[in-house]
């Protein structure tokens, strides 16, 4: 329920940046050869004679039912571009979480496990470097290594998975990878503090005493007890994950959302630029939800 | 912890600070000992002196044999590394070696004036969502709401709608980190305002300004330093990335990020272009990350078991 207000909070936020915009909207869509007359027809077309938090009301009607609105530039409906360019946001997304979840969650346990070691000391060098390392910057690097000097990989583009699956991975591997490790150093980072906090508990103790092998302590003790926080921090990270998405999209020219952004920001296509936001915005909502449903899952104390 | 169960009066209460302190004397040595013995350790000194050459390169930019960064020379486009030319000049003709190192100034600047400004703002927030308790709902609400944005965003969209200049960029930059520090301190002031010598200062009538600024503020230094070192090196890379996409600073400023903006097109005849620039701010947020993560380590021993 906590949702509601922060969705609300987000829209007003949202709506106040079109209507902070200096320049009148209606001006911007009539162009510049319209005449007084026209302008007022607009004004009131678009409901800008009426009073802000009629008009606010009026627009958060709309975003209920499902419309952004349409584009100033080139008059197609905010949603329906969002839909023609969601796929290679999603398809970056979803390797970047379970790459990162599959090499991180092991790293820090192990870092955990082997703590104070030269192993465990490279880890922490490495989450402290992932963290820094500008996106851009580490995918360009990858590029003049695999793509230039190498030649393994294709430097830049996007093919949907329709045209065949390695054309299709083979040119997310460098975006993955570029943006996946800063997102990497932050859940080991996190997963290793959380499995060495419950190292030292009794049932730890316990585990090793009735002579379980040390994965099944690992596993079923200590990294099922230090889950929450780590799934926390997988969503958290996911505004991280976002931002950093429209850098990515950007280097490797992935014609995703993260370029509409771009797209968007540079032409001033307000009811695009807002529509972006309220979908990024209500996707961070809706993970973080999901992980507080997670909660009760991986650990029953936990009640709402 | 004695006195605060017998009467006090104002005088004595002007005092109480220093005297709850000398009761931890020993204490307080033991951590400026381990806060010293923190900073100077190998890693911590390394990340410090590669900040003192990022901070001497921004400060002596004119006196390190640089021309005018903004200068084009059309005849010169995109020369190789040359005496006159250290590191090459780029499709404008302007000195690549004299941008990067005005750049820095650009940088610096951007992610102290964001950190200390958003430090300032929501210590201001953070003590009156945790102190007046009918603000703190409305507060909690309008931080969680803008935290739902993605920062990047936020600020991209803050600078479309007012124009893009050095002041609004750190205006935009500096928006999307107060919530951070407004939880912070938030967090603080709740878990003060429970102990027993805030209590006292309560009961005792003291205005809640000076009750604030004498009990409270001081215990959000330390947590604040720490978060103002990282929001330090997270705005550096957002200023870098938005300027990165075009979105940033107007291109005419030599900002590590709009050196690499214009270095994209040029990238597979001359990397540099974008590599140098990029190395460089790699290395100046790793070291404020360092030094952050050695002044948590220090100050704050609780979080450090955390991270």
């Amino acid at each position: 329920m906590a949702t509601i207000p922060v969705m609300g909070v987000v829209a007003i936020v949202v709506f106040a940046i079109l209507r902070l915009t200096p320049g009148d909207p209606a001006a911007i869509i009539a162009g510049d050869a319209a005449t007084t007359e026209q302008l007022h027809q607009i004004r009131i077309q678009m409901g800008l004679d009426k009073p802000l938090y009629v008009q606010f009301i009026l627009w958060a009607g709309q975003i209920v039912r499902g419309d952004l609105g349409i584009s100033l530039i080139s008059g197609v409906p905010v949603a329906q571009m969002i839909a023609d360019r969601i796929g290679p946001t999603l398809a970056l997304s979803t390797t970047i979480i379970v790459f990162s979840i599959l090499v991180a969650v092991p790293l820090g346990v192990i870092a955990a496990w082997r703590q104070g070691t030269l192993l465990d000391r490279s880890t922490s060098a490495f989450s402290v470097l992932g963290f820094s390392m500008p996106v851009f910057v580490f995918g360009y690097l990858l590029i003049l290594l695999f793509s230039i000097e190498l030649r393994w990989l294709p430097v830049q583009g996007y093919r949907p998975p329709s045209e065949g699956f390695w054309p299709f991975l083979s040119r997310l591997i460098l975006p993955t990878l570029a943006l996946g490790t800063a997102y990497i150093a932050l859940i080991t980072r996190i997963t290793r503090t959380s499995v060495l906090e419950v190292m030292g508990e009794d049932y730890i103790r316990t585990a090793r005493a009735k002579g379980l092998k040390e994965n099944a302590v690992l596993i079923h003790h200590a990294l099922r007890n230090a889950s929450v926080p780590i799934v926390t921090i997988i969503g958290v990270g996911i505004t991280h994950l976002i931002g950093g998405v429209v850098v990515t999209e950007s280097v490797f020219n992935l014609p995703g959302l993260g370029r509409l952004v771009v797209e968007a920001v540079l032409a001033r296509d307000y009811p695009v630029i807002q529509g972006l936001i309220l979908l990024f915005s209500f996707a961070y909502i809706l993970i973080n939800l999901l992980v507080d449903v997670l909660y009760t899952v991986l650990d029953p104390r936990i009640r709402y | 912890m004695t006195r605060a169960t017998e009467p006090l009066d104002s005088a004595d209460l002007a005092h109480g600070g220093g005297e709850l302190l000398g009761e931890d004397e020993s204490s307080r040595l033991s951590s400026i000992a381990e806060l010293l013995r923190t900073l100077t350790s190998a890693p911590v000194l390394i990340a410090l002196g590669a900040l003192a050459v990022v901070a001497l390169i921004a400060l002596l930019a004119p006196f390190l044999g640089t021309t005018d960064p903004l200068a084009i020379a059309p005849g010169e486009r995109l020369r190789r590394m040359s005496s006159a030319h250290r590191l090459g000049t780029d499709a404008f003709g302007r000195d690549v070696y004299s941008r990067v190192l005005y750049g820095a100034r650009i940088s610096l600047l951007v992610g102290m004036a964001v950190a200390l400004a958003s430090v300032a703002v929501g210590l201001v927030i953070g003590l009156l969502a945790g102190y007046f308790r009918l603000l703190d709902s409305i507060i909690m609400r309008v931080m969680d709401g803008l935290m739902a944005i993605p920062g990047i965003l936020l600020a991209i969209a803050l600078v479309t709608v007012s124009g893009a200049s050095l002041r609004t960029v750190v205006i935009a930059i500096t928006v999307p980190e107060i919530p951070r520090v407004v939880r912070l301190v938030r967090s603080v002031v709740l878990a003060l305002r429970v102990e027993p010598y805030v209590e006292a200062a309560i009961a005792l009538g003291t205005p809640v300004p000076s009750l604030l600024l004498r009990h409270i503020v001081p215990n959000t230094v330390a947590p604040l330093i720490v978060q103002g070192t990282f929001i330090f090196a997270s705005a550096m890379l957002t200023e870098s990335a938005m300027s990165f996409l075009g979105v940033g600073l107007p291109p005419e400023i030599p900002s590590w990020g709009n050196i690499m903006a214009e270095g994209r097109t040029y990238f597979q005849l001359m990397p540099g272009l974008i590599l140098y620039a990029g190395l460089l701010l790699a290395l100046t947020v790793l070291s404020v990350n360092m030094l952050g993560d050695a002044l948590r380590d220090a100050l704050d021993p609780r979080m450090a078991r955390k991270l």
